[in-house]
C-alpha cells in the first residue's frame, strides 16, 4: 500500500510517501501564500522525484495549519497526532517529542504505541519558534543554515530577557552597539528559545527518551541549548523536518 | 414562487429549545423596566453577579448587573470596540474585559442596549474577584452615588467563625444601607418570601442542569450559558421560578422523546471557566463536529453550588456563609472536590478548561487543577487560551488545532 502525508506549515510544506512501512521519499518546499497550491506542488514534485504517479497513491492524510486546504486528502489530522505517529515510526522507544516549527512550538508525550497522552503548545506569541530565530538571524545578517553552528562558538551567552520577538530584536541591536560578540548574542538567542520551550516541556512532564522534530531540529545550537535546559539528551532524526508528513503518511495507511 | 419561505430543516427545528422565546421576552421586559425606572419611580442598584440580590428584591429595587451586560456585549461581538475605548481612556488591556467594556459603555452609552440605566447606588461583593472593588469605585465616582461593599473573606479549608460573624455583621449593615437609600424599613416577611423564592429558583436551576446528566444530554453547557441569566438577574422572584419550571419540564420531555442537543453524542465533556461569549456558536459547532457534547460546566453551576448552605428561614446568617463559599472564593483543594463531583455526575470523557485572560481568580491555578485531574482521575484535559469578551485574545486556527488534537486523543 502506498500512502502519502502532506504537512502544510506556516513557512514550509512537506510531503512524505511511504510503501508498506518504508519511506520512498520526502520533500520540502516553501508554502507561500497559497497553502492549497503548496499541497499540490509538493506532492507533484515528490512523485516526480521518486518516479511515481499521483494515481498510485492509495490514501493521503493532510496535517499542519493548512490541513483543511488540501482538497485531495483522504482526511485531515492535526500535526500533534502526526508527530506522535512519525516519531514512533522513526524510533518506537521515543516517549516525548519537542517540535519547533515556523510559527509554533509544541511538546507531545506519547505512549508505547505512539498514541498522544498529553500535549502543550505555545500561544499567541512567536517566542520559542522558528520565526523568532529567523527574525534574529536577519537582524544579525547571518544565514539561517549557519545560525546554529555560530551559536556553538559563543563562550558566554548574552542575556536576552524580552520574550517578545520585536522587543528581543531591539535588545539584540542594543547588544551589538555595546560591542557584544555576534557568537555570544546568537548563543543568547538560542538560550532564550530553549527557556521558552523547556517551560512548555516541563508543564507536560518530560519522559525519556526525547526526540526533537520540526525545522528547528536542524539547528544544532537549538538542540544543544534545549538539552542543557532539560538535562537530557535529545535525538534528532535525519527526517526531523518531515516527521509530521511521515506520521501523516503512516496514519493514512490505517 | 420566489417569496416562498425557505423550508426549515426539521431535524434542527426539533432540537431547538422552545423556552428560548419566553426567556428572551422576560429579559427584554426586565431591561425595559430597568431603563424606565426613573419614570416609574423605582430605584436602580448595580450589583456584582455574586452579590446578595435578594435584599434588593425585597426592598423593591431593580437590580442591574454590569457583568450580565458584559456577557451581552461579548455575545453581540461588540467587546473589542468597547475595550479599545476603555484603553483609550487609560485602562490597561490587562484589566477584565467586563470591567473595560462596562466602563466604556457608561461613557459612550454604547453596547447592545445603549448602556445600562444610571444607578441610584451600587452594591459590590468581592466573592467573585478583587477587580469589582476598583470597578465599582470608578462607577461610584462617575455617577456620584453611594457604594456598599460586602467583603467575603477567602475560604482556604472552611469558613472560620470570625469570618462568619464578620460577613453576618456586614449583612446587617447592608440592610441599614438599603433602608437609608430607599427611605423605608426592610419588610422581613417580604424578605422571607424572597428567600424562599431564591432557594426554589436555585433548586430548579440545578434540576435544569442535572438533566444533562442523561445520555444523550437534552441540553449542553452552551444552552446553560444562555439560560443562566435569570438565576443571576431575577433570583428571588417568581418569574425565575416559573421559568425554570417550564425549562426543566421541557428538558425532561426531551429526555422522554429522546431528543439530544448534539446528534450522535459520543463524547461528553466538562467546561471550566466563563464562556467565550463571542464564539459560543463556533465552539459549539466545533465540538459537535466531533460528536462531542459539553454536558456540564463549573460556571453555571456556581450559583446553585452553594444552595444547600442556605436555610431559607434564616437567610441573613446562612446566606452570609453561602455567598462566601462560591466556587472561586475557595481554595484549589475545594475547587478540585467540586470538579470531581461534576466529572462523576455528568460522567464525562474529558475536561476543557478556558484559561480566561480576563478572569484571574478563575484562571489562576487551572494548570494545577489540570495536573491533579489527570493524575487522580486519569481524565484527559485541554486548556484553551482566550477571553470572555475581548476577541483579540482568540486565535481561531490555534484553538482549532488544540481542539482537533484533543479530540483525536480521545478517539484513539
Amino acid at each position: 500500500m502506498i500512502t502519502a502525508g502532506i504537512d502544510i506549515g506556516s513557512i514550509t510544506a512537506k510531503a512524505a510517501i511511504l510503501q508498506d512501512g518504508k519511506i520512498l521519499g520526502t520533500r520540502v518546499i516553501f508554502t507561500g501564500y497559497n497553502s492549497s497550491q503548496a499541497g499540490k506542488t509538493v506532492i507533484d514534485e515528490l512523485t516526480k522525484q521518486i518516479d511515481l504517479s499521483v494515481e498510485q497513491i492509495d490514501a493521503v492524510v493532510a496535517t499542519g495549519y493548512g490541513r483543511n486546504s488540501v482538497d485531495f486528502a483522504t482526511k485531515a489530522i492535526t500535526e500533534i497526532t502526526c508527530h506522535g505517529a512519525g516519531a514512533h515510526f522513526l524510533n518506537p522507544e521515543i516517549r516525548f517529542i519537542i517540535d519547533i516549527g515556523g510559527q509554533d512550538s509544541k511538546v507531545i508525550r506519547i505512549d508505547e504505541n505512539g498514541r498522544v497522552v498529553d500535549f502543550a503548545m505555545n500561544d499567541k506569541c512567536a517566542a520559542g519558534t522558528g520565526r523568532f530565530l529567523e527574525v534574529m538571524a536577519r537582524a544579525l545578517e547571518v544565514d539561517l543554515d549557519g545560525f546554529g553552528d555560530i551559536c556553538m562558538q559563543g563562550k558566554a551567552p548574552a542575556k536576552i530577557s524580552s520574550i517578545c520577538t520585536v522587543f528581543a530584536e531591539s535588545e539584540v541591536i542594543s547588544l551589538i552597539s555595546k560591542g557584544e560578540t555576534r557568537e555570544n548574542i546568537i548563543a543568547g538567542i538560542h538560550e532564550s528559545v530553549a527557556s521558552r520551550v523547556s517551560a512548555l516541556a516541563k508543564r507536560v512532564g518530560v519522559v525519556e527518551p526525547v526526540m526533537m522534530t520540526g525545522g528547528v531540529a536542524k539547528n544544532i545550537g537549538a538542540v544543544r541549548a534545549l538539552e542543557s535546559k532539560l538535562e537530557t539528551t535529545i535525538q534528532v532524526s535525519e527526517y526531523a523536518q518531515v516527521n509530521g508528513a511521515i506520521g501523516a503518511a503512516i496514519l493514512a495507511g490505517r | 414562487m420566489a417569496d416562498q419561505p425557505i423550508a426549515k430543516d426539521p431535524e434542527k427545528e426539533k432540537r431547538k429549545i422552545k423556552s428560548v422565546s419566553k426567556m428572551k421576552e422576560i429579559m427584554t421586559t426586565y431591561y425595559i423596566e430597568a431603563k424606565t425606572a426613573r419614570e416609574t419611580g423605582k430605584k436602580v442598584a448595580w450589583i456584582t453577579s455574586g452579590g446578595p440580590v435578594e435584599f434588593l428584591i425585597a426592598m423593591d429595587v431593580i437590580p442591574v448587573y454590569p457583568e450580565n451586560h458584559g456577557a451581552m456585549v461579548g455575545a453581540s461581538k461588540m467587546g473589542v470596540d468597547l475595550c479599545e475605548k476603555a484603553e483609550e481612556m487609560g485602562y490597561s488591556r490587562d484589566l477584565c474585559s467586563y470591567a473595560r467594556s462596562d466602563i466604556a459603555c457608561s461613557v459612550t452609552n454604547g453596547g447592545p442596549i445603549g448602556g445600562l440605566p444610571k444607578p441610584d447606588f451600587l452594591v459590590c461583593c468581592n466573592n467573585i474577584c478583587g477587580t469589582v472593588l476598583k470597578w465599582y469605585e470608578v462607577a461610584a465616582r462617575y455617577y456620584n452615588v453611594p457604594l456598599f461593599i460586602l467583603d467575603t473573606p477567602f475560604i482556604h479549608t472552611e469558613m472560620s467563625e470570625a469570618s462568619r460573624k464578620y460577613v453576618i455583621a456586614q449583612t446587617y449593615e447592608y440592610i441599614d444601607f438599603l433602608e437609608k437609600q430607599c427611605g423605608k424599613k426592610m419588610d422581613f416577611d417580604r424578605m422571607h418570601e424572597v428567600s424562599k423564592l431564591a432557594v426554589q429558583g436555585l433548586r430548579l436551576w440545578q434540576e435544569v442542569l442535572d438533566t444533562a446528566a442523561h445520555k444523550p444530554a437534552p441540553m449542553t453547557a452552551f444552552d446553560a450559558f444562555f439560560h443562566l441569566a435569570l438565576i443571576v438577574t431575577l433570583r428571588g422572584t417568581k418569574i425565575a421560578v416559573d421559568y425554570y419550571k417550564q425549562l426543566r419540564d421541557e428538558m425532561n420531555q426531551r429526555i422522554t422523546d429522546g431528543i439530544a442537543m448534539v446528534p450522535n453524542e459520543k463524547y461528553r465533556l466538562l467546561w471550566d471557566n466563563l464562556p467565550v461569549w463571542y464564539r459560543t456558536k463556533w465552539l459549539s459547532d466545533k465540538f459537535a463536529s466531533h460528536n462531542a457534547c459539553l454536558v456540564g460546566d463549573t460556571y453555571t453551576s456556581a450559583w446553585s453550588g452553594v444552595m444547600d448552605l442556605i436555610d431559607e428561614d434564616n437567610f441573613i446568617e446562612t446566606g452570609a456563609v453561602a455567598y462566601s463559599s462560591v466556587y472561586i472564593n475557595v481554595s484549589l483543594d475545594i475547587m478540585l472536590e467540586t470538579l470531581k463531583k461534576l466529572i462523576k455526575k455528568y460522567d464525562v470523557d474529558g475536561l476543557v478548561m478556558h484559561s480566561n485572560r480576563s478572569c484571574k481568580p478563575y484562571s489562576l491555578g487551572q494548570y494545577d487543577l489540570q495536573k491533579l485531574v489527570m493524575k487522580e482521575l486519569k481524565l484527559p484535559t485541554l486548556i484553551i487560551e482566550a477571553d470572555m469578551v475581548d476577541a483579540r485574545s482568540f486565535s481561531e486556527s490555534q484553538i482549532e488545532t488544540r481542539i482537533d488534537a484533543f479530540m483525536e486523543t480521545l478517539k484513539s
